[in-house]
């Protein structure tokens, strides 16, 4: 039924396509698929994604940029020469799959462990903090007059909505206290220059080959803010998996990738890199109790869901590593 | 009194069993989810054996740091309180030390192959 629907709508705008096959859904939730198919085409068959949020399921959660925005995001990243997936169609009404957009499938790996660990990945090791920061100074660079509609966010405003987060959940922890009160008192204040963030650059939404990155994925928390918000959140320690003495994603110095970005002709700012990182870390400590949220109220009662609520702990070691460092001796 | 055996012996007989005689014969989505369960039951059987012990020290830790008596949930608000108002902060004795051991005891049931974790058992103080 899917390759049935995908290939009505692929034959209005892919010239010679005659069908879809291998449809195959990857991830999501229930407000948001991911589906791989191949387009069926006499030059030779074309790999395909679908992310989309299918009829019924309409509005996108506050946070979230949309899927319309995101399109136009990969576009212009792609235009601009940062490896993201090309779009090749933005879904209509009469498509009848709901709205989203279909881009073109990149080959390459996004599991954290295998890129760390790997073989294949050796010669991809060494480069990737230097490239990511390219890469960041890339999406950075993309001209505002040609975005989409984004939210504004500050450092305040985060605080502030993580704090909410925090208080919903009714449960006390003292060491998220401690890193609020330490952000409220560190937030360096507005950015002297706002510019597109990815919002949610780590492992799992970057597609790696051998060569390095490959695409940028999942636009869904940009937004317009500091740049330095990219590079803290990179450098949280929950997406270095293990390898916590190189800081970029596990296989990386903040050296290499402040260069790579300073190389293509923009400025870093350490100390607000820094506080991102510490930002970055609450962050996930209180994403994960949001899981425990959703396994305890959602129908699906995910067991997935439930152990990541109990990874919370992980950010509170590592903020009080931040914040807290003992001596060593 | 219950009968043996403990609901540890218990749990951790049916973990074992899962993960030697049932995990090999499981492939795809579901061998991840019976690896995530199998971790869930193994959380449990550490939190049966050393919750007790954690939550007495940290009880002990809370009312000599907070001058008050109360439950670890009740003592656990005041001192949460207590940070976000500014009246408790890293200058205060022993705050540092108790967050610490409290994080090292959540870690060692949560996630005792943590990295960081690891790390801070292997150094001083731990």
């Amino acid at each position: 039924m899917m390759e049935q629907a995908l290939g009505r709508c692929v034959a209005t705008w892919c010239e010679g396509a005659t069908g879809v096959i291998n449809a195959a859904r990857l991830s999501g939730g229930a407000s948001q698929e991911t589906w791989s198919f191949d387009i069926v085409h006499p030059g030779g068959n074309i790999g395909a994604i679908l992310r989309r949020a299918p009829p019924g399921y309409g509005a996108a959660p506050s946070r979230a940029a949309g899927l319309d925005a995101e399109a136009i995001l990969m576009q212009r990243a792609y235009d601009a020469g940062v490896p993201s997936p090309r779009v090749l169609h933005v879904l209509q009404p009469q498509d009848e799959l709901g709205t989203g957009f279909i881009m073109a499938r990149v080959e390459g790996e996004t599991i954290p462990r295998k890129i760390l660990r790997d073989a294949e990945f050796a010669s991809a090791r060494p480069i990737l903090a230097r490239q990511i920061g390219k890469v960041l100074a890339g999406i950075h660079g993309l001209d505002p007059a040609q975005l989409p509609e984004l939210r504004r966010m500050t450092a305040a405003k985060e605080i502030d909505e993580f704090e909410r987060d925090y208080r919903s959940f009714d449960w006390p922890r003292p060491v998220f206290e401690l890193a609020l009160r330490w952000l409220r008192d560190h937030d360096p204040g507005p950015s002297g220059e706002v510019t597109l963030v990815h919002g949610d650059f780590r492992h799992g939404n970057l597609i790696i080959g051998p060569d390095g990155v490959r695409a940028v994925l999942d636009w869904e928390l940009a937004h317009l803010g500091d740049p330095m918000e990219d590079l803290g959140w990179i450098c949280v320690n929950s997406w270095r998996f293990g390898e916590i003495d190189k800081p970029v994603g596990g296989f990386g110095t903040r050296e290499e990738l402040f260069a790579g970005y300073e190389a293509a002709g923009r400025r870093v700012d350490p100390d607000r890199v820094k506080f991102w990182e510490v930002m970055g870390t609450l962050r996930w400590g209180i994403m994960c109790c949001g899981m425990m949220q959703r396994f305890r109220l959602s129908p699906e009662h995910s067991i997935e869901r439930a152990m990541i609520g109990r990874r919370s702990s992980e950010t509170e070691i590592d903020l009080l590593r931040l914040l807290a460092p003992r001596e060593r001796g | 009194m219950q009968d043996e055996p403990t609901p540890k012996e218990l749990i951790k007989a049916v973990a074992d069993f899962l993960r030697n005689d049932i995990a090999p014969l499981i492939s795809g989505h579901n061998a991840f989810k019976l690896r995530v369960s199998i971790n869930a039951l193994d959380l449990v059987t550490r939190q049966l054996e050393l919750e007790e012990g954690s939550d007495t020290a940290e009880l002990a830790r809370l009312s000599q740091l907070l001058g008050q008596q109360g439950s670890l949930g009740e003592l656990n608000r005041m001192l949460a309180d207590r940070i976000a108002s500014g009246e408790a902060d890293l200058q205060t004795p022993g705050l540092a030390e108790h967050l610490w051991q409290t994080t090292m005891d959540k870690l060692a049931v949560d996630q005792p192959n943590y990295a960081s974790y690891k790390r801070e058992l292997g150094s001083k103080g731990a």
